[in-house]
């Protein structure tokens, strides 16, 4: 079933017999997808103010369309989304409500923050059929409960998106990476060091193949200066290069996860402590990504394996994003996940709204 | 301001429930003697008092959860406090109520650089946050204007804001991880020093909140190296809408300053007669806040100077010194007191599209004059954050009524062009009865259900955010 406006949506919700499966462009098939497929269509840019930083967007607009509209205009959505089909086998186009379901957040979490801090509002409709508007188009408001941070990651299992509003950046005219070859468990140390310096990081990770990588963005003699700053900075971990054409593809690949593609195997993430990563990527083995200065840990791992086992112990969550075997998102302590049930039954008392999906 | 009736079993209790806090919390930490518990009878929105059964100030989570327990045991409403600057009355106690402070715990629990975090007890200050690691390089980043008064548990209770959250973001941006204390006395570690959730974003939830669905007794707060340098120009207009039309520009440019603040000239004039910070005779100003290193900071005020100097102002003036910066800062950093020296004032907290700026400025000029009340603007422009305070005369029988209803009309007409009634100050009991302004029955429904799942007595702070009429059969059954 395809719904292309929000009354729509709103009835399908209302008349639903069953699950659902709520779906934007279906590239992010995490966790258990049953029920019926829902896919919200609801498409188009309804309001964009580049003077205000401002846009609103229908759930269902290709994140594609939205990030040509923002790039026309010098702008950018700050939280810099992957596209995961590729990795997760699942093409398609991604779509805006999709990412803010999924709270999908890129290598510039670490400066600009997540998916969730730059969403200012939402329209959805809960699993009784009713439409909720919470927050709205300005950058700054308080007016009641932020609905839409719980919206943000609950991947369809609160209430399906219509609409979400975002505040945006201005894209930046230059960037820079300075490359530190280390390997991945000598990494977050010199990443540290490069995030807590005043030159404005705005990614830290490690890639296969590359090495430690730290960006910089702005204006050109901005940038310039910062770049060797940081290479200076970085020079006692390793030897150090500023790359600047190829800076763009590095950070393109961290985010999109190519190293990955094509590779077999079950794929984990990892938030965790940033200064427990080098001991946790020895712990799992496997091939690995570092992003978020290490705090972000993407490893590929033999088919069944248990990544929470052999990782820990950790501070943090990891989460399945393919395979088959475990537990999808990591478990919680028993009274945080009271009052996570107790959320679901008030929006979604029925359980029809992707129900295997946050297991 | 309409409260509910206080409970008339609870306040004739009154002796047995201070007699069983005192069972669980250490003797000091019990204050029940009305001429003690006076100093809490209101908040910084202090129009409005009211004294408390009693008031605890507990020193630990142990002590917190001790007390919830026993409170929601008995039934008591609890009003959770942090320094209680809250413009909003946040704070404020209802007659039933023990108010639960927490000035007591304040201390640094961990700092912790490598992994850019510091975690403290939330009764701490929000600028001694910054305190505990700026000798280090280091700062914490949400900036209320209160901030050397308010605590963090404030802070993410109303999710405050600042001057120079255009770049930084505001608490919720800032906010890693928190203890929350339920009112049931269940202890909860939400998030920590990594980022994002497990599951649902109840972190995301929790700030802003009003202090309606737990009391957060510990946080782990995301902290920033310093920039190398920060510089402010000051621009003057002789219109507010060229000032206005001047911050768009800016934005549009791809430059993000890491503050624009605005005032007009009934400000603009208070302030220069109580500080003399030297601010020109003019219609509007702007202060523009830079950062990074010397050269950096020369190319981006070179680029706002090229775009300010297209719309003719009346002065561009660039801070060459600290002590310059300092005097840019000073009349912005004074406003609120200068207006207090000439009257009494209300601050209005709504926030607008940006572009709607000259549109709501010259509105705002017409209703202060159909209500005959003065009405001066200072606020954070690049986010749309207005602070219009009306100025008028409480000892004068009918201004406060008077000024509270030109105060509605204007947050109707923040809401009327596409804003909200509260950009960072947070609801209260003052804009409790304007929510339906800006919500539709069902949006205020599903935050109502929000609080059931949390507090499903509907005891904690249970007479803010929402129109009375609207809780009574939650706050009653």
């Amino acid at each position: 079933m395809k719904v292309e406006s929000e009354a729509q949506l709103a009835e399908a919700v209302r008349e639903a017999t069953g699950p659902l499966m709520v779906r934007g462009g279906g590239t992010r098939p995490v966790g258990r997808c049953v029920g019926e497929a829902l896919e919200v269509a609801i498409s188009g840019i309804s309001l964009y103010e580049p003077g205000a930083l401002t846009m609103v967007v229908g759930a269902g607009t290709p994140l594609a369309e939205v990030e040509a509209a923002l790039a026309a205009e010098g702008q950018r959505l700050p939280f810099e989304p992957g596209q995961w089909g590729a990795v997760l086998g699942a093409p398609g186009q991604s779509t805006i409500g999709g990412v803010v379901a999924a709270n999908v957040s890129g290598p510039r979490r670490v400066q600009a923050g997540a998916c969730r801090d730059s969403l200012i509002g939402v329209r959805f409709v809960d699993g009784r059929g009713d439409v909720i508007k919470n927050g709205g188009r300005v950058m700054k408001n308080v007016t009641g409960y932020d609905l839409a941070k719980l919206m943000a990651g609950s991947w369809g299992t609160l209430g399906v998106l219509s609409e979400v509003a975002f505040k945006l950046l201005p894209a930046a005219p230059t960037q820079a990476t300075v490359v530190v070859d280390l390997p991945a468990g000598a990494a977050q140390v010199a990443l540290a060091a490069a995030l807590g310096s005043p030159f404005d990081v705005s990614g830290a990770g490690w890639v296969p193949g590359v090495g430690a990588v730290v960006r910089v963005e702005g204006l050109a003699q901005s940038v310039q200066y910062r770049a060797e700053k940081l290479a200076s900075l970085l020079a006692p971990f390793g030897e150090t290069r500023i790359e600047q054409d190829g800076s763009g593809a590095i950070w393109a690949n961290l985010r999109d996860l190519t190293p990955f593609v094509g590779k077999t195997g079950d794929l984990w993430r990892l938030s965790v402590k940033p200064s427990e990563a080098a001991d946790i990527i020895a712990r799992l083995g496997g091939e690995v990504m570092l992003d978020w200065g290490g705090g972000l840990i993407w490893v590929l791992l033999p088919e069944g394996s248990d990544a929470r086992a052999l990782a820990a112990p950790y501070s943090g969550h990891a989460t399945l994003m393919r395979g088959v075997t475990a537990a999808v998102f990591e478990p919680e302590p028993a009274p945080v996940a009271a009052l996570s049930a107790g959320l679901r039954a008030q929006f979604d008392p029925r359980g029809i709204l992707n129900p295997g999906r946050m297991l | 301001m309409q409260m509910p009736r206080p409970d008339a079993g609870l306040l004739a209790n009154k002796a047995q429930i201070v007699a069983r806090l005192r069972e669980v919390l250490p003797r000091d930490a019990v204050i029940d003697d009305p001429a003690e518990t006076r100093a809490y009878e209101c908040d910084a929105l202090s129009a409005y008092r009211c004294q408390p059964l009693a008031v605890i100030l507990p020193r630990t989570t142990a002590e917190v959860s001790a007390s919830l327990k026993l409170l929601h045991e008995l039934g008591v409403p609890v009003v959770p406090r942090g320094a209680g600057t809250s413009l909003a009355g946040g704070s404020m106690p209802q007659a039933d109520s023990v108010v639960l402070g927490l000035a007591r715990m304040n201390g640094v629990l961990e700092t912790d650089y490598d992994n850019r975090f510091i975690r403290v007890q939330a009764g701490r200050t929000n600028l001694s946050v910054t305190g505990a690691v700026e000798s280090d390089g280091w700062f914490y980043a949400p900036d209320p204007s209160s901030q050397l008064a308010c605590a963090i548990s404030g802070n993410i209770a109303m999710n405050s804001g600042g001057a120079h959250c255009l770049k930084y973001g505001v608490t919720t941006n800032n906010l890693l991880g928190a203890t929350m204390v339920t009112m049931q006395g269940e202890v909860l570690e939400i998030g920590g020093a990594y980022l994002d959730s497990a599951g649902l974003d109840l972190l995301g939830l929790i700030c802003g909140s009003e202090g309606q669905l737990g009391v957060v007794t510990e946080a782990t707060l995301k902290i920033l190296p310093k920039p190398e340098g920060a510089r402010p120009v000051l621009i003057g207009y002789s219109s507010n809408e060229i000032a206005g039309a001047c911050v768009a520009d800016i934005i549009r440019a791809g430059i993000l300053p890491v503050a624009i603040e605005f005032m007009d000239r009934p400000c603009i004039r208070a302030t220069e007669a109580f500080c003399h910070a030297g601010y020109p005779d003019c219609e509007a100003l702007l202060i523009v806040e830079c950062e990074g290193s010397k050269a950096e900071i020369d190319e981006q005020i070179g680029m706002i100077r090229q775009i300010a100097m297209r719309h003719d102002p009346v002065e561009f003036r660039e801070a060459a010194s600290a002590d310059e910066a300092a005097r840019i800062w000073l009349g912005r950093k004074s406003a609120f007191g200068a207006m207090g020296q000439i009257n009494d004032y209300m601050c209005l907290d709504g926030t607008i599209p940006v572009n709607e700026l000259p549109f709501v400025l010259r509105r705002i000029e017409e209703l202060s004059q159909d209500y005959g009340l003065d009405v001066a603007n200072v606020f954070h422009a690049g986010d749309g954050n207005m602070h219009p305070l009306i100025l008028y005369n409480a000892n004068e029988a009918g201004q406060q009524e008077l000024c509270e209803q030109l105060g509605a009309e204007i947050l109707k007409l923040c809401v009327e062009v596409g804003g909200c009634l509260t950009g960072e100050h947070g609801v209260g009991i003052e804009k409790r009865d304007l929510m339906s302004v800006q919500f539709a029955p069902a949006d205020l429904e599903a935050q109502l259900r929000v609080k059931d799942v949390f507090d499903p007595k509907w005891l904690l702070n249970p007479a803010k955010v929402f129109p009375l009429g609207m809780t009574e059969s939650r706050r009653v059954s």
